[in-house]
């Protein structure tokens, strides 16, 4: 019972609980969705592994933008920091028909994330060196970046033939899953590590809480401010090959479209608080795989890509109550009213 | 001579006349350029092309001017287009009927918005976030495909022009004016205004005053929802179409329009004569680029960008000048 009482009052609860739910759900309605089958070389296969192959993407990104989010600022460019990390990829390697690349691949994969962690640079420059409100700093980024973007690829779809292109996001032989799952893995074990072997999760909480406390204790609150937004961009920029190479190209206009949304949804749904402070890196990562399930579901029911937004913005607006002191507060006075009205009558029949 | 330069930086307007004079050169460039920036017509063209967007500026510069924020300002012209064009292609409704139920549509949407981010403490920004997932959905919901308003009235209206001097006006831009005046002067000359500038400027200060935040903070979503409706009309009025992808990244227009027109956007200091120019520098962008010819519209983005940047960087500066003058001014005082 105690066990119990535990599990609900922690910040893993709502995500695990709301994943159980779609989990379910898809296990009653949608035949053979557990089934996992292995294929002759060795590679996994079904609904299950699916949806946690497209997570990938979202689970990196809300890596990013959960340390953001706990140091109480936002970065609303990641999806256009995609786009841009997309477009450098593409253009670099080239759109030649006979599958030669022009760059070498781990040349042009190491610039798209640099330009990621470029990005995410200019973001902490405004914001910890400018003190502009971390929307507003990031906001310009979202603006220009996709210009930047078209720049880039010159307002065209550049197709990648080159054949280990692909591999980012599928399938190397003898592998059993696609290769942005290990990516996204490796990551979550990088920063889990960090986390636990260094301070640095601690000074991100402080600088959320209260930076100029933080800034008294002697912890260094620009830096910290710096590497949390260049980590993000780092995010977004690995998100932008993994998603440039699913789709074998580089699309200005629609790649990272709305991820930011995804992003900052997996993060409050995981338990971290949006106005900053303690932070949850596993309540995120559940978190970005509950919204992948989400969204899979929803389209298995035949709800097209662009009415979607109208669940997700239910389900924002549902955890913001939650995640609420004043709801709560609400709602406990609510209870305590009824209660309160119980006690009168009880007392009321003793008088009697 | 340094101390009145400080005092002119200072100065409330200073933003507003540095876009003011940024406009100024930036059509002189235009005419130095082309030769076509010189008919009237263009200058008008100005307007008639932003009107929904000049709308709709007005509405969230109310939303800024509290320190808040109303993403949701697209989303709500895209379901407003959609909503009308549906009535008026499905129902028997009459076109002011229609107008008016978009309108209150609209309004009520902000007032929810406002209501939930004042009631529970909410950060602005996530709320009207989902308001803008919410509305864009729900037009995708009503109809996937364009839906043309044909409606012969609606159409006239559309077509109306109205001469001024050798060139002519849209309803939109009547439309436009008229928001603008009305917002300058609720602003300037009401109670509501100054509890709108005494909110920006601390909440905590001007609840300890008295005055009523929740109401005025409810208010001023309201009012961004009905901004966004009306331009949702003018909008509808230039496009003749309901469709799901209309005013995309508006919202993103309208704040860099009301930041580039002067408006701080950690609250309390705006002007609404800034906000248009805001937008006109944006116009002009856009006719440069149309005039150029070979560049392509995402120049625009880049350059809005850029200015958007210079312009909050800018206000970074000016803020902190202000608090270093006042404390100095303290200390003179003191001493």
């Amino acid at each position: 019972m105690e066990k119990l009482k535990n599990f609900t009052s922690s910040s893993l609860f709502l995500p695990v609980v709301a994943l159980a739910v779609l989990l379910v759900f898809n296990g009653i309605f949608v035949e053979g969705f557990f089934d996992i089958q292995v294929t002759e070389d060795g590679r996994l296969f079904g609904r299950v592994i699916d949806i946690l192959t497209r997570s990938s993407s979202l689970v990196i990104l809300s890596l990013g933008m959960t340390l953001v989010i706990a140091t109480s600022g936002i970065d609303i460019s990641v999806g256009a920091v995609v786009a841009i990390s997309a477009a450098v990829v593409c253009t670099l390697i080239g759109g030649r028909g006979d599958g030669v690349a022009e760059t070498p691949m781990l040349l042009a994969m190491l610039a798209s994330v640099g330009i990621g962690i470029l990005c995410g640079l200019w973001n902490g420059l405004l914001v910890a060196k400018f003190k502009i409100q971390a929307v507003v700093a990031t906001l310009i980024l979202m603006t220009a970046g996709r210009g930047v973007a078209q720049l880039l690829t010159e307002g065209q779809i550049i197709t990648v033939y080159y054949k280990p292109f692909a591999s980012i996001a599928g399938v190397i032989p003898g592998m059993p899953l696609p290769t942005n799952v290990f990516i996204a893995l490796a990551m979550v074990a990088f920063v889990a590590i960090v986390m636990k072997k260094t301070s640095i999760g601690l000074f991100i909480q402080s600088v959320g809480i209260n930076p100029t406390a933080a800034k008294y204790v002697g912890i260094n609150v620009t830096m910290v401010l710096f590497l949390v937004y260049a980590f993000s961009g780092f995010c977004a920029g690995v998100t932008g090959l993994i998603e440039s190479s699913l789709i074998r190209a580089a699309d200005a206009n629609n790649a990272g479209l709305n991820m930011e949304m995804d992003a900052i949804l997996a993060v409050a749904l995981g338990g971290t608080l949006l106005s900053g402070g303690k932070f949850y890196l596993g309540g995120s990562v559940i978190g970005a795989i509950t919204i992948q399930t989400l969204t899979t579901t929803l389209y298995a029911l035949g709800v097209s890509a662009d009415q979607l937004p109208v669940v997700k913005a239910v389900a924002v607006i549902a955890i913001c109550l939650i995640q609420s002191r004043k709801a709560r507060d609400l709602f406990e006075k609510w209870k305590n009213r009824g209660n309160g009205a119980a006690a009168a009558g009880a007392k009321a029949v003793n008088k009697a | 001579m340094n101390k009145k330069l400080g005092e002119i930086i200072a100065s409330k307007y200073f933003s507003f006349f540095v876009t003011v004079i940024l406009f100024a050169v930036l059509y002189g460039a235009g005419i130095a350029m082309y030769k076509g920036f010189m008919k009237p017509q263009v200058f008008l063209n100005l307007f008639i092309d932003n009107a929904a967007l000049i709308i709709v500026t007005v509405g969230i510069t109310f939303t800024l001017l509290i320190g808040g924020i109303d993403l949701s300002v697209g989303a709500v012209l895209a379901l407003t287009c959609m909503v009308l064009a549906w009535i008026l292609a499905n129902t028997g409704i009459p076109v002011f009927a229609a107008i008016f139920i978009v309108l209150l549509m609209g309004t009520l949407f902000g007032a929810l918005q406002g209501y939930i981010i004042a009631k529970f403490d909410l950060q602005p920004f996530i709320i009207t976030l989902a308001g803008m997932l919410f509305c864009r959905g729900m037009t995708a919901v009503i109809s996937r495909e364009t839906i043309n308003i044909t409606d012969p009235v609606f159409v006239a209206m559309a077509d109306f022009r109205l001469p001024v001097g050798p060139g002519f006006v849209s309803m939109g831009v009547l439309i436009a004016l008229a928001s603008l005046i009305i917002a300058a002067v609720v602003l300037g000359f009401t109670r509501f205004g100054r509890n709108i500038y005494a909110l920006g400027g601390s909440e905590s200060s001007a609840s300890l005053m008295g005055l009523p935040v929740f109401r005025t903070k409810v208010s001023v979503y309201t009012i961004s929802g009905f901004c966004s409706s009306l331009g949702g009309i003018a909008y509808a009025l230039m496009m003749l179409t309901g469709y799901n992808l209309h005013g995309m990244g508006m919202e993103m227009d309208a704040i860099a329009s009301t930041v580039i027109g002067g408006t701080l956007l950690t609250g309390g200091v705006g002007f609404i004569p800034g906000a248009l120019f805001g937008v006109l520098i944006q116009g002009v962008i856009l006719t440069f680029i149309s005039f150029q010819g070979t560049l392509s519209a995402w120049w625009t983005k880049i350059v809005v960008g850029a200015l958007l940047c210079v312009f909050i960087i800018m206000q970074a500066f000016i803020t902190e000048h202000k608090s270093k003058l006042t404390a100095q001014s303290s200390l003179e005082e003191n001493s």
